[in-house]
């Protein structure tokens, strides 16, 4: 449990953190708050030349508004990101590991990671959250749905940091995240996040998203398509959930079974939905 | 012996003394302690379940940065010793060479292959990187029964068998009851059932560590620093297995982090070590990392218990019969073979059972080996007996506790001789379960019960009960020699009053977070009349005690106290002596009373131990052949076991959607006999019950195909924490021990035993309306959901 040899350094500026990631190429490595890194290389399962630490880039903390857009630096640890009132981020982030990782863990280390069991890459995606990425060459804005490439793997390139992630106000939308995980600070077996807009007692619009069904976080379009202008009513709630596991493909690992998985997906959907509108 | 005479510090709910320090870091782990000149040691594990060694290369390794030394098994071959097992249950059991560092073959993942000694432990972890091994992979054994099978691959080719024993009690033989043959015939009901007991992982807090400084020259001495359980029996061993002289060897066991039974074991890494420091001659230190442990470090459980109850149609138990399959992993440790054997006397747990018979066949695999795990044995034969009870409650149709009160044994029965060869010499089984079901609301509980299942409630109730009896107090050394165990059960302590009248306590029971420091300061204080805060206890170290068979089995109180208090008495007796002279009186004319002796009649003179003391240092003045000292020494081998019990209940929803649990209540009330102190058999009663619902839910270490450990690292090995636990609601009744002086029964053990079988009775006491009658431990949502499924659908 002791790491490979490493060079680290911490720049103060975005800048001097991306060139430096350009001068490592694929030896580089990005330190944010290390819950997920560190393991990797206690475990020696990576062993990069350099370690980027952007601990000192006080400007990617802190959550602020742009018109009808919140923007999060990608600094902000999970603990700042729950006791704010960002929609729907709020409630997952307070969901994430336990009260130490959720200190030191931040929101675009957790993306960036994007492991298949973490719950904020199955919220920004359920936002249509907008990724705001900086490289030598300047900066490029990623469609959340499109950041995600597959098991741990992210459009970033090995020079990219994610720097801030911009999500709709969403005003006038309620929304729930229920997962089942093992224990209370395990990953989540599954998760389903639900955002639901409601217009003259029907649902106008819905956003469903799934942690874990598969190697990136994934819309539950059938679920969102068969939502769309339905009453508000248990039954079609329920109707509509039946078709969370469609197009999915979940793991069997030790946690669980793919079996179990995708019948969790219809369950916990229904429920978000549910709660999501207050049944 | 006399009784406790009068008690003003047994029984109060003192802060522990050793928290403060613990609390705030100012520990002594072994891994804090640096010795001059300190080398620091890395293991290469074996990446195989079973390979042949064909070549080890160190050449590398030993020329790396910083290295000192790197070798391998072969390099050794002749002088690391043997690792003992200290239970050789049967006469024709198989033994299998444990050797610290494999030579030629390996048999588990993880076992140890070669070494590197650095001058910092970064350096060694690389260079192990750099030492090359060539294995010829050999067939694994990883299922107990298909090891059993003809053609079997084996783990021990020379032994011809993966068979390690078979070890039988049969009632009618022993004349402690029945023949369970003879009861077959006639019962009206015969209950069947299977239940597996999965494998665990002992999770200590503190990871082992070991720092050997070694013998500097002729002549010289040996010191062994080691996170153990078993500090005096790690010395014995050291010297019975290395042909190292005993009393060169001072082993010193400072502040340990827990064990759970994990550290009862002397380990290969201790061998390592010693071996590793003899070759370089210098200090060698090795702490082993988190994955290490648990790959390494024994795990606990994994039997297949079959399970037969004979019984009358109303409820009443006529026979038991148990068949065990041990998974003994691929070498014995210590006690491996014998913990099963801990169980055997238990499976009729608080019960008249006329008839028993028990087999247990202990079974070689290429895997961590087992052995003891917090209840060892008991926790078993507890979740069996438990489990089938409520079968057949059902059976018969009636409230699973109406079931167990027409078995157990009334409280004016006791003592009491069980069909197992035991006696329990006290226990009230009704007040405790009475007492609990109050605590519960059991009626109410059972009425909302009724109304979910009428509604067809998504989530389904269940109550869960488990009525448990234990045996502590480890033990009467004339059984563990009828069972073969190769020491005894005595234990140790001596007590010595200084010129001041402050007490020093030496004790041969070396506490791994248990708080003997605070619990033996209140039995000293009331035997002498001192203050609390007068006693010092010392332990854990073999140069300052030298006598002792440690901490295991809930034996430190039940065992290791009552050596304190006739330690105590002792020098009480011989203070009276002193305090006579100088009052100027004969001995039977003096009483002890309020921390002072006096004459009886004429209360106005007294003389305190600390008088008595000064006048001990002084030896001016006294009695003609009275030597100067006011010490005393004493062992205590117990004649019989103690038998805490209790009452233990539950109430859990189950999601019949989702498959998960939630415990909404659990209440258990708890007969541990006197008490010493509430606060720490409170402590004790919460930590076992968290252990035993970790059991019940959570923990499992798995094996792929191939024989490796997926659950190496708690990533991945489900550890629940204080999210996941239930507020517990832990109350007691005190029934005196008649089996020794203080009335003292045990606790560290009972909440682990007690509280696996009421959760999964709880669980399935929900789903039995559904046609569910086991759900597979751990219980997690998935295998509750397929329970549910399967009979559904």
């Amino acid at each position: 449990m002791i790491p490979a040899a490493f060079d680290y350094i911490r720049p103060s500026t975005v800048e001097d953190a991306v060139n430096a990631l350009a001068d490592a190429g694929e030896e580089g490595k990005v330190l944010a708050g290390g819950q997920s890194l560190l393991p990797v290389l206690r475990l020696r399962l990576a062993a990069p030349a350099l370690l980027v630490d952007l601990g000192g880039l006080s400007q990617l903390r802190g959550i602020r508004e742009d018109g009808d857009m919140l923007v999060i630096g990608a600094m902000t640890t999970h603990a700042e990101l729950a006791a704010s009132s960002v929609p729907l981020l709020a409630q997952v982030a307070a969901t994430v590991g336990d009260r130490q990782v959720r200190h030191r863990g931040t929101l675009g280390g957790s993306l960036s990671h994007a492991d298949p069991a973490g719950d904020l890459p199955t919220a920004a995606v359920a936002l249509d959250a907008q990724m705001v990425l900086a490289g030598p060459h300047g900066r490029r804005t990623v469609a959340a749905s499109d950041f995600f490439v597959d098991l741990f793997t992210t459009a970033l390139a090995p020079d990219e940091l994610l720097i801030e992630v911009r999500v709709p106000k969403l005003q006038g939308w309620q929304t729930h995240y229920t997962k089942v995980g093992r224990t209370a600070q395990a990953w989540a077996t599954v998760a389903v996040a639900a955002a639901v807009r409601r217009e003259n007692g029907s649902i106008a619009q819905a956003r469903v998203a799934l942690t874990n069904m598969g190697p990136t976080p994934v819309r539950a379009s059938a679920v969102e398509q068969a939502l769309a202008g339905v009453a508000v009513d248990g039954d079609a709630i329920a109707a509509a959930a039946a078709h969370a596991a469609e197009g999915t493909a979940p793991a069997s690992d030790t946690t669980a079974s793919a079996e179990y998985r995708s019948h969790l997906a219809k369950v916990l959907t229904r429920r978000a939905l549910l709660a999501a509108v207050g049944r | 012996m006399t009784a406790v005479a009068e008690n003003t510090e047994v029984g109060r709910a003192r802060l522990r003394k050793e928290d403060a320090r613990l609390l705030t870091g100012r520990t002594r782990w072994t891994d804090n302690i640096a010795v001059p000149g300190m080398l620091h040691m890395a293991i290469l594990r074996s990446p195989h379940a079973h390979a042949r060694i064909n070549s080890v290369d160190v050449s590398a390794a030993a020329a790396a940065p910083n290295v000192v030394a790197a070798f391998c098994g072969k390099d050794v071959a002749e002088t690391q010793g043997v690792l003992a097992c200290a239970w050789p249950v049967t006469e024709d059991i198989v033994m299998p060479t444990y050797l610290p560092l494999a030579v030629t073959e390996v048999r588990h993942v993880g076992e140890p292959v070669a070494v590197v000694v650095a001058r910092d432990r970064a350096s060694a972890v690389d260079a192990l990187q750099l030492i090359e091994v060539d294995y010829d992979p050999l067939p694994v054994v990883l299922d107990i029964e298909a090891a059993l099978a003809e053609g079997s691959p084996l783990v021990h080719e020379d032994k011809g068998t993966n068979k390690c024993y078979t070890w039988v009690f049969d009632s009618a033989a022993a004349g402690s009851g029945g023949d369970v043959a003879g009861v077959v015939a006639d019962a009206e009901i015969t209950i069947k059932r299977r239940y597996v007991q999965q494998r665990l992982i002992p999770s200590f807090m503190e990871p082992r560590s070991v720092i050997v400084e070694p013998a500097a020259g002729e002549g010289g001495s040996w010191t062994v620093y080691s996170a153990t359980q078993i500090p005096h029996i790690l010395r014995f061993l050291l010297a019975a297995t290395t042909g190292t002289p005993e009393h060169k060897i001072r082993v010193i066991a400072p502040d340990v982090g827990g064990g759970f039974g994990g550290k009862l074991a002397v380990t290969p890494e201790e061998w390592i070590a010693f071996a590793a420091a003899n070759r370089v001659g210098r200090p060698v230190k090795y702490t082993e990392t988190r994955s290490e442990a648990m790959v390494s470090a024994h795990h606990g459980r994994d039997v297949i218990q079959d399970l037969t109850l004979y019984a009358k149609r109303d409820g009443t138990v006529t026979g038991l019969d148990v068949k065990l399959l041990a998974n003994m992993g691929a070498y014995l440790g210590i006690v491996t073979p014998g913990v099963p054997l801990l169980g055997a006397f238990m499976y009729n747990g608080i019960y008249k059972f006329p008839a028993y018979r028990f087999e247990c066949t202990g079974v070689f695999t290429t895997t961590t080996k087992t052995d003891a795990y917090r209840g060892a044995g008991r926790p078993e034969a507890t979740y069996a007996i438990e489990r089938i009870m409520d079968e057949l409650a059902a059976e018969v149709g009636i409230d699973p506790m109406e079931v167990r009160r027409r078995n157990w044994i009334r409280h004016e029965e006791f003592p009491f001789g069980t069909v197992a060869g035991l006696t329990y010499d006290s226990g009230n089984y009704e007040a405790a379960t009475d007492k609990a079901m109050q605590l519960l609301g059991y009626d109410e509980l059972r009425a909302e019960q009724a109304a979910r299942r009428e509604s067809n409630d998504p989530k389904q109730l269940g109550i869960g009960i488990s009525t448990y009896t234990e045996m502590c107090g480890l033990a009467p050394s004339r059984v563990l020699g009828a069972l073969r165990y190769g020491a005894g059960g005595w234990e140790s302590a001596s007590v010595r009053v200084l010129p001041t009248g402050k007490v020093e306590v030496v004790t041969g029971s070396s506490p791994h977070g248990q708080g003997h420091v605070t619990s033996w300061s209140q039995i000293v204080a009331d035997q002498l009349g001192v203050p609390f805060d007068d006693v010092e206890v010392l332990h854990g170290d073999t140069r300052t005690s030298h006598k002792g068979l440690d901490t295991y089995g809930s034996r430190s109180l039940a065992v290791g106290g009552i050596a304190l208090v006739m330690a105590s008495q002792k020098v009480r007796e011989k203070a009276r002596v002193i305090a006579a002279h100088m009052l100027e009186c004969s001995p039977d004319d003096v009483e002890f009373a309020d921390g002072a002796f006096r004459v009886k009649g004429s209360p106005e003179a007294s003389k305190t131990i600390a008088d008595c003391a000064l006048a001990v240092f002084a030896a001016h003045n006294l009695p003609d052949g009275v030597e100067p000292t006011l010490d005393s020494e004493a062992t205590f081998d117990p004649e019989g076991f103690s038998f805490p019990h209790g009452t233990h209940l539950c109430a859990i929803e189950v999601d019949t959607e989702t498959g998960e649990v939630a415990i909404r209540q659990y209440v258990c009330v708890d007969d541990v006999g006197r008490v010493v102190n509430p606060l720490i058999v409170e402590g004790q009663v919460h930590g076992g019950v968290a252990q035993g619902i970790a059991q019940a839910l959570y923990e499992e270490a798995v094996y792929d195909a191939e024989g490796n450990l997926l659950t190496s690292s708690f990533a991945d090995y489900t550890l629940p924490s204080s999210a996941d636990l239930p507020d517990i609601v832990s109350d007691r009744t005190e029934t005196p021990a008649t089996s020794n002086p203080l009335g003292v029964k045990g606790v560290g053990e009972a909440g682990t035993i007690a509280a696996t079988p009421a959760v999964v009775n709880a669980i399935v006491d929900a789903l039995r309306p559904f046609g569910v009658i086991d759900v597979q431990m751990p219980c997690t949502p998935e295998r509750v959901w397929r329970a549910l499924k399967e009979v559904i659908a």
